[in-house]
């Protein structure tokens, strides 16, 4: 039992049996949230200490609440509120927060790489929320935990990423959470926003829509990030829309049962029609309630500080 | 290497001892209106279904069964080296209002009983909650006991009471382990 490392920066060196162990222990913590009671004693007087560099609803909330319900206490600094703001270096930042007595510290950060480079830095755990266009893991693993809750599997399933492949951070753990699972991870999107070399990830890409969807069990849509649009990456939303979004007839060409992923926050009407959006076959909302219980499960297993590290910290 | 010292409870004894304890919780809550059993896990679990099967025999009415696991609640977390695995609480009644008798293998220290009472106060609040263990061994570190107890057996501490169960274990015995010497 436990993780071998002190920190969760990203899929990529994740072992298999480890991924499954985290989704294991998201089920019981699941059951926490739908009491009417949502908490539980275990992390008592630890600290969780949230430092994001840029915006975010969800994961910083889910984050949040996933401590609480554990009861650790906790504290979160953004960007525009904090010495960062003066000038404070990331590293001098995370010695502050880790002096005063963190033990876990989820950062989100612009820059790739820079989770791990505090994870070399702070004796605490650090998990990544989100480093530039590197990974998102929890994000990805709350995708694996929502589709192996509604389909009992992840091996042999056909997981369809469509959309902004390039800046996506979801997408490049998705890419590795899924494969290392045994899934088929499919990738569609413009060219200009597919990553050459994304194939040696162990994904499959498909430049015509249609393919990629053609018995998907699965369709994650990713967010065309309109803050990252100003660059002629393709001519204009509405004609995304018309060539990528994923509307009611595209989702025929996919399974019957296939499923229906976002991780939000969603552009609707441009990767997603509305009837999509709020359709049957999407688990959208319940990817935000598995999001809870996954990063319980993360935060649970990661106060021992990783089996590698039992002896230096 | 431990040895085997003796066994306690044989496959009769065991059945014996539920049938037994079924007897006192019915006659102790006067029958099974508002009676609820919950297993802790693992043992504890098999033990309250076989528990549960007796009193509905006994009375032709049945008493639901939840199972707890105590993890969360263990005040050891943070002295063990490795996180242990979390498993899935499972009591789909409510709790409040209910007798709910609590149901283990062993009772030892009472930490993990301590644990029990906590999580389970924390699905909601129960009119009483009673103890039944297959066996109680002594050495409590806190001040909790039993109501209905298979089998008292005095043992040094650094023995260890091993229970075995058909549905977990394949077999259905008690035994003593003792240290090296």
């Amino acid at each position: 039992m436990g993780l071998s490392e002190k920190d969760l920066v990203g899929l990529q060196h994740v072992p298999a049996e480890e991924i499954n162990q985290i989704l294991d222990i998201a089920t019981p913590m699941k059951e926490i949230i739908k009491r009417q009671i949502r908490k539980v004693p275990t992390l008592r007087g630890r600290t969780v200490v949230t430092v994001f560099y840029e915006a975010s609803t969800r994961t910083r909330v889910s984050f949040e609440l996933a401590a609480k319900y554990l009861s650790a206490d906790t504290t979160g600094i953004t960007a525009a509120t904090s010495s960062m703001s003066k000038g404070e270096s990331i590293r001098d930042t995370a010695r502050t927060i880790a002096a005063m007595g963190a033990d876990i510290v989820v950062l989100r950060h612009p820059m790739a790489g820079a989770a791990e480079l505090l994870a070399h830095t702070i004796k605490a755990s650090v998990i990544n929320a989100g480093d530039g266009a590197h990974e998102h893991p929890s994000q990805a693993l709350l995708d694996m935990f929502t589709v192996k809750e509604k389909k009992g599997r992840l091996k042999g399933l056909r997981i369809a990423i469509i959309g902004d492949i390039l800046h996506s951070r979801v997408a490049r753990s998705d890419i590795w959470g899924f494969h290392r699972m045994g899934a088929e991870v499919r990738l569609a999107g413009p060219a200009t926003l597919l990553p050459p070399g994304v194939e040696k990830m162990g994904a499959r890409v498909y430049t015509n829509l249609e393919e990629a969807l053609e018995g998907a069990d699965v369709i994650n849509i990713l967010r065309i990030q309109l803050e990252r649009q100003n660059r002629g990456l393709f001519p204009g939303l509405r004609e995304y829309s018309r060539l990528f979004g994923i509307n009611k007839e595209r989702l025929k060409l996919a399974a019957p049962d296939a499923l229906v992923m976002h991780p939000g926050p969603m552009n609707r009407g441009v990767e997603i029609a509305p009837e999509v959006a709020d359709g049957i076959q999407s688990i959208i909302n319940e990817q935000v309630t598995n999001g809870v219980a996954v990063r319980m499960a993360l935060l649970y297993l990661l106060t021992r500080g990783g089996s590698k590290h039992e002896i230096t910290c | 290497m431990v040895k085997e010292k003796a066994q306690i409870l044989d496959t009769e004894g065991i059945r014996r001892s539920l049938t037994r304890i079924a007897h006192e919780i019915i006659e102790h809550n006067k029958g099974t209106d508002n009676l609820a059993l919950i297993g802790i896990r693992r043992r504890g679990v098999p033990l309250a279904k076989r528990l549960a099967a007796r009193i509905e025999e006994i009375e032709g009415r049945s008493a639901p069964v939840g199972i707890l696991d105590i993890t969360l609640y263990r005040d050891d977390l943070a002295t063990l080296a490795r996180q242990p695995l979390v498993r899935s609480t499972e009591v789909s009644f409510p709790v409040s209002g209910k007798k709910i008798v609590l149901v283990d293998d062993v009772i030892f220290t009472g930490r993990t009983i301590r644990a029990a009472l906590d999580a389970v106060m924390d699905l909601g609040r129960p009119e009483v909650i009673q103890l039944a263990a297959l066996i109680d061994r002594g050495h409590r570190e806190l001040p909790i006991r039993a109501d209905y107890i298979g089998k008292n057996v005095p043992t040094s501490r650094k023995e260890s009471v091993l229970v075995r169960l058909q549905e977990i274990d394949g077999e259905d015995k008690v035994v003593i382990f003792e240290p090296p010497d």
